[in-house]
């Protein structure tokens, strides 16, 4: 079968648009409305109201605002380095949906090494966060960064760990392969890989930055954190790549852990965006319930709970499967 | 196929690209440029910031940072054999668990040493 490459270079760059304005509006700009409503009904308020019917289309106005605003960059700020790092963290966003199957065959590219892609591109968020940080050359934005890099570093570990059990549990890394290995509804991983699921869970919140993992945008005690310098739309990217990267972590989880796009009579999509939608609400519920924990305790959660726990785990699924 | 696949990577990191750049091209054509010595100051609560922030900081990030390099590449090693250990049988479960023994006991060690404190 001979490929035709300009014929496949066409529909990679229009998947690639049609991804990424997927993500500005379904997951960055409903994702924020969402979290607005539903911070709001959690604290007994209403939320955004105003601006089209019920407040929908609030986040819409924002965007339109932002896109008319300054762009500030302090003349301490390394230019280049300031400039660059919105667009890596917004890249990686983006970047990690490739390996998304939202249903059968509706999949970018099932790449046979799905699972590691995944964590590798969810870890280059690291570096536009902390090129940010240093770059505004602020001393908030400066701790945050190196606190954001210190977390995300440590919670990648049990991330890994909880991949691996499932991986070894479906005995691949495609994620389609993955998702084909869970039959039924007791056959989803979270029943029979329930600790990774709860490791998983734990890192991934940990890996976006989300309360009770938000020290590295503490605004209590740093200001906004990393993006304390930026205005307008390199603002706008940063949340753009955070949103991203919260719902992939969300499309992550209905992925290897409660059976993808299966589920009896919804057509396949419908499942997999219900089950999506039900893991982000589950994370803006643990915003408003958890305090925030403190620099060693989360640290201490992450190398002395869940790394030792990952590994004992292996072991056992090693064993199960083993013997 | 595997080559097909990497292209679009490839292509998606450079589509992804221009359109997070996109955005900020509009920002450059409609928004205003109004830039004056207190605009460009670095925020710092109100204050006249005083020093750089780039300054040294605390060792304990470096520590950390080593320890994660070195486990992470340890897990690189666990995900061929978790693709492959059910074919290889009981051996390779074993030969994993001698690996992971070691691994924990660096972790302990790492602990016991108190790279894993928060000063």
């Amino acid at each position: 079968m001979t490929v035709q490459w300009p014929l496949e270079v066409a529909r990679a760059a229009g998947l690639a648009v049609v991804v990424f304005t997927f993500l500005a509006v379904v997951a960055a700009m409903l994702g924020v409305l969402l979290e607005r409503k539903i911070s709001g009904w959690i604290q007994s308020r209403l939320g955004p109201k105003h601006v089209g019917p019920q407040g929908l289309l609030q986040t819409v106005a924002d965007t339109i605002k932002l896109l008319q605003k300054e762009h500030i960059t302090p003349r301490a700020a390394d230019v280049v380095v300031f400039n660059t790092a919105p667009l890596i963290v917004a890249v990686a966003g983006l970047l990690d949906w490739i390996v998304i199957p939202f249903g059968p065959g509706l999949i970018v590219r099932d790449l046979n090494i799905g699972v590691l892609f995944f964590a590798a591109m969810a870890s280059l968020t690291v570096i536009g966060i902390l090129a940010g940080g240093f770059a505004s050359n602020n001393k908030y934005a400066l701790l945050g960064g190196l606190r954001s890099a210190s977390q995300m570093i440590s919670y990648e570990l049990p991330m890994g760990m909880a991949l691996i059990a499932v991986a070894m549990e479906a005995g691949t890394l495609s994620t389609v392969g993955i998702v084909e290995a869970q039959q039924g509804w007791l056959g989803a991983f979270a029943i029979r890989q329930f600790p990774a699921f709860v490791i998983f869970l734990v890192a991934a919140t940990a890996e976006v930055n989300r309360v009770p993992f938000d020290l590295p945008e503490a605004e209590s005690e740093l200001v906004a954190g990393y993006f304390s310098e930026y205005t307008g739309m390199r603002f706008a990217l940063f949340q753009l790549g955070e949103y991203a990267e919260m719902f992939a972590m969300a499309a992550l989880a209905t992925t290897l852990f409660l059976g993808g796009w299966k589920g009896p009579l919804l057509p396949p999509v419908v499942w997999f965006l219900v089950k999506m939608y039900a893991v982000v609400f589950f994370l803006m519920w643990m915003r408003w319930t958890y305090p925030r924990l403190r620099l060693d305790q989360l640290l201490n959660l992450s190398w002395k709970l869940l790394l030792p726990a990952g590994l004992l785990w292996i072991l056992i699924t090693g064993y199960r499967i083993s013997f | 196929m595997l080559l097909l696949d990497w292209l679009y990577v490839g292509v998606f990191a450079v589509v992804g690209l221009l359109m997070a750049a996109l955005p900020l091209a509009v920002v450059w054509a409609l928004a205003p440029r109004m830039p004056y010595p207190q605009k460009t100051l670095t925020y710092e609560s109100g204050v006249v910031p005083f020093g750089q922030a780039w300054a040294q900081f605390h060792v304990r990030y470096y520590l950390f940072g080593l320890v994660f390099v070195i486990f992470d590449v340890e897990v690189i090693y666990l995900y061929p054999w978790a693709i492959v250990f059910q074919e290889l049988g009981k051996f390779a479960f074993v030969e994993m668990l001698i690996f992971l023994t070691i691994l924990l006991v660096g972790l302990a060690y790492a602990w016991r040493k108190g790279a894993l404190e928060w000063m």
